[in-house]
């Protein structure tokens, strides 16, 4: 009992557990259907690359935790999401797309300038996408959701814009390694690792993580304490934007274009959830990284999952909606409060018997 | 009850009866905010029961709603209203009066909320926000609240706390209205005087345990403090050292002229030299924390200048004034002052770390050290370090704080309101500290409605009135002269 207890009580088990659980159904499933039971689990290598449903899910999972990385911030420190996430990705891959293709040019089989200028071109786009979002929220006092309302809205129409109203391909074989390959492992886990690592050290090595916390607790108090809270807030907004400009050159370089209409669309939703599934408070204050970026690889593994299971595209929302409330409801007090009650009665029932 | 890692609460009885005023006493952690929230259902109880008159059997309250039902109110320490509601919503919250179609008569509600402010003598507009009114007028509105209630019982924890004298005097005049008509109160505080001023009858709780229970004339105020500190009392008088020193030919440290922020202090000077305790008087409201605030850069600076150890100082942010050695506790605690879900010992290294620099991390082991330290030499009453601090008793927050900024090795620290809602033996310790700072050559800004304690800390004492520094006292310090000056009546 008192093993069971600590480990529920282990900060990340809730999303662990919930990880869990979808690779339950996927060996459940297997086995119904006669397959090898650790299907889900096999990794071999077809055609000089990693193959199985583990690595796809990584792999397709990668623009997903890029974002939950910046979402969480942006969560933690000003206790408001930043929805614009999902178009500014449109966004920088328009204009980085743009970039190496040139102004009206629908399709390029060549670079109009060097690789590092486009791709650079993209990141900075989605920092002054966050820094504008930033500005309003830290400086203007403007709620974050309606803040970022603006560019959800109008990211797209200005990516399209760019593009001269056109779906830009870039078909070139250095643009596309950014969604492909490198050596057998897919780049987007690469780049998704990178971020992840660059940003856990940055939280080790130096106060962000508790300037963050603490603005996000209690911004009044940060102040009188010496943390300049608007700059913090203003910050993590930028953070968020580049992140979702990093995510925004994988997913555009996946399908060698930037498509305005589909790049990014509906991930903000994603996004937000994953750091809610991490157990992180969209109340603001305290967060957990890893709880983001695990809540953000489970939602990509429930919808890899049904699409293995043959649910049509049209479905999965309705299947994955029903699963995420699920694990939702699992996480709130009243429900947590309930099993507590629930397991103390049985240790009572069981105390009485001995 | 019982808190993490600490058992809050210890077997305690409590008896109240029809028409008394009880005083509930105890130092800081003793037990007295947890009792009254198992009261109230905010807490669940783990063994004993509650009995009310006229109800059968043992009482549960699951909720404050519940309890309220049952007529046991309560007005907390730290005002616990809507601040962007007006005065008549946070009267009238959950129980507006309806029209015949069922949506809320607000003509009605506004109304009704000004005749009971009216009634108790609270000069406030109805239809105002709670935010535009001062924290003493916040918590009257909170009393006027739980009185209209129709309550039995009527808990007040810490009421006066953030009261001046005059306000005061009229919750007292209440209280005993109040009592005339049969309601019993359990009144919380820690000011001995309006103890003796009010109450019938005093518990004393001591770390979660019944200490006793006395009639008011068995038991003297030296006897009241032994029993609340289970020793003998220190006796406050003896803090002060004897002559009074002369810091005339001390450097100046702050050399304030003519600064001010619009709508809350005007132009002002001010001269604070090395080793100085200055303490800023007045009525609540007066612009003593505004003072201070300014100098700190916590409000902006408008006009005038201001000389920090002789050179100019331009603050345009409080890590500036951090930068310079300044630090600032802030009289407001749960809203300025505590990060609540941060540790004890996040809160304590917060503003060094502040002051280093986002890229210069204090070691871990280094923030141990330090974050022990300050709870070994503040005596902070915490289950552990990690212990997070909106856990902690008020008093305990108040010493984390105060820790936080010791950390930083200051040579000017503002303290505004240091001893608020802190225990009679944590007082002391307090003031011996700001006078040992002070003998290690730091000067200081105190702030305190109890002039007793700044008779006893400063050397020097600048009046308020109105939002502007009307004058200073350096000789003759004596409480009378000092009401004198604050009331506009001096020489």
């Amino acid at each position: 009992m008192n093993k069971i207890k600590k480990l529920t009580g282990m900060p990340l088990f809730l999303p662990i557990f919930c990880m869990i659980l979808v690779m339950a159904v996927n060996i459940i499933y297997d086995v119904a259907n006669g397959n090898f039971a650790l299907n889900f689990f096999t990794i071999s290598i077809r055609n000089g690359i990693l193959y199985g449903r583990l690595i796809d899910i990584l792999n397709r999972g990668s623009e997903i935790a890029i974002l939950a990385i910046g979402m969480t911030l942006v969560v933690s420190s000003s206790a408001g999401t930043d929805i614009s996430v999902g178009s500014v990705m449109s966004l920088a891959a328009s204009f980085c797309c743009m970039l190496l293709a040139g102004y009206g040019v629908s399709s390029t089989n060549e670079l109009a300038m060097p690789l590092i200028i486009g791709v650079l071109g993209g990141m900075l786009m989605g920092c002054v996408c966050g820094a504008f979002n930033g500005f309003l929220v830290a400086n203007l006092n403007v709620q974050p959701m309606v803040a970022t309302l603006i560019l959800y809205s109008a990211a797209r129409a200005i990516g399209l814009l760019l593009c001269n109203n056109m779906i830009v391909y870039v078909r070139v074989p250095s643009f596309k390694v950014f969604g492909d390959y490198v050596g057998i492992i897919p780049t987007p886990i690469i780049i998704a690792a990178v971020c992840i690592i660059i940003i856990t050290l940055v939280l080790k090595k130096t106060a962000l993580g508790l300037y963050i916390q603490s603005v996000g607790i209690n911004k009044k108090a940060s102040r009188i304490a010496g943390i300049k809270s608007e700059k913090m807030i203003f910050l993590c907004y930028v953070i968020c934007g580049l992140c979702a400009g990093i995510a925004g050159i994988v997913a555009a370089s996946r399908i060698s274009s930037a498509d305005s209409n589909n790049i990014g669309k509906n991930f903000e939703l994603d996004a937000i959830l994953s750091v809610a599934l991490g157990g992180n408070s969209l109340g603001g204050g305290k967060f957990r990284l890893a709880g983001s970026i695990i809540g953000a690889y489970t939602i990509q593994a429930i919808t890899t999952t049904l699409y293995a299971i043959g649910v049509s595209t049209e479905q999965a929302p309705v299947y994955k909606a029903v699963i995420v409330i699920i694990i939702v409801a699992v996480q709130a007090p009243p429900v947590k409060a309930f099993f507590k009650k629930w397991s103390a009665k049985r240790q009572l029932a069981k105390g009485g018997a001995a | 009850m019982t808190f993490p890692g600490v058992k809050a609460l210890d077997n305690v009885d409590l008896t109240l009866r029809k028409g008394e005023i009880m005083a509930l006493m105890g130092e800081n952690g003793a037990g007295k905010s947890t009792l009254i929230k198992c009261l109230t259902g905010i807490n669940a109880f783990e063994a004993g029961e509650i009995h009310l008159e006229g109800i059968e059997g043992a009482v549960v309250n699951h909720s404050t709603l519940d309890a309220q039902k049952k007529g046991i109110s309560t007005v907390y320490q730290e005002v616990n209203l809507c601040p962007n509601l007006s005065v008549a919503e946070n009267l009238f919250i959950g129980r507006e009066p309806r029209t015949k179609l069922g949506t809320i008569n607000w003509k009605e509600m506004v109304k009704k909320a000004q005749k009971i402010i009216d009634d108790l003598d609270i000069k406030v507009d109805a239809t105002q926000n709670l935010e535009e009114c001062s924290l003493a007028l916040q918590q009257m509105i909170a009393i006027a609240r739980a009185v209209d209630m129709d309550c039995k019982v009527l808990i007040l924890d810490e009421p006066t706390s953030s009261l001046d004298d005059n306000e005061v005097e009229k919750l007292f005049t209440l209280m005993r209205q109040l009592k005339d008509k049969g309601v019993a109160i359990v009144f919380v505080t820690h000011f001995l005087e309006q103890v003796y001023a009010v109450c019938d009858r005093i518990t004393v709780l001591r770390n979660g345990q019944l200490v006793g229970e006395y009639p008011i004339n068995e038991l003297p105020r030296v006897k009241l403090v032994a029993a609340m500190m289970g020793k003998d009392f220190d006796d406050l008088a003896a803090i002060k050292t004897g002559e009074k020193q002369d810091f005339s030919k001390a450097p100046l440290v702050v050399d304030a002229k003519g600064m001010s922020h619009k709508g809350t202090i005007k132009p002002f000077d001010l001269e604070i030299h090395e080793g100085e305790v200055v303490g800023l008087t007045g009525l609540l409201g007066s612009g003593r924390s505004e003072l201070a605030r300014v100098i700190y850069g916590a409000d902006k600076n408008q006009t005038g200048e201001l000389k920090f150890r002789g050179k100019k100082a331009d603050i345009n942010a409080p890590i500036d004034a951090m930068k310079l050695g300044m630090g600032l506790l802030p009289d407001d605690r749960k809203a300025e002052g505590i990060i609540g879900d941060l540790s004890v010992r996040e809160n304590i290294i917060l503003a060094l770390q502040a002051k280093r620099g986002v890229f210069r991390l204090l070691p871990m082991s280094k923030q141990i050290e330090i974050a022990d330290k300050y709870i070994d030499m503040l005596q902070i009453k915490t289950a552990s370090r990690e212990t997070l601090i909106k856990q902690l008793s008020g008093g305990n927050q108040q010493k984390v704080i105060l820790g936080r900024w010791l950390a930083t090795d200051p040579n000017f620290l503002i303290l505004d309101e240091p001893t608020r809602g802190i225990d009679i033996g944590t007082k002391t310790e307090i003031q011996k500290l700001v006078l040992k700072l002070a003998g290690e050559g730091k000067s200081l800004i105190f702030i305190s409605s109890e002039i007793e304690e700044m008779l006893r800390t400063c050397s020097k004492l600048a009046v308020m009135r109105d939002g502007q520094k009307v004058g200073e006292i350096t000789e003759n310090l004596t409480q009378e002269n000092v009401m004198k000056e604050i009331a506009g009546m001096g020489a």
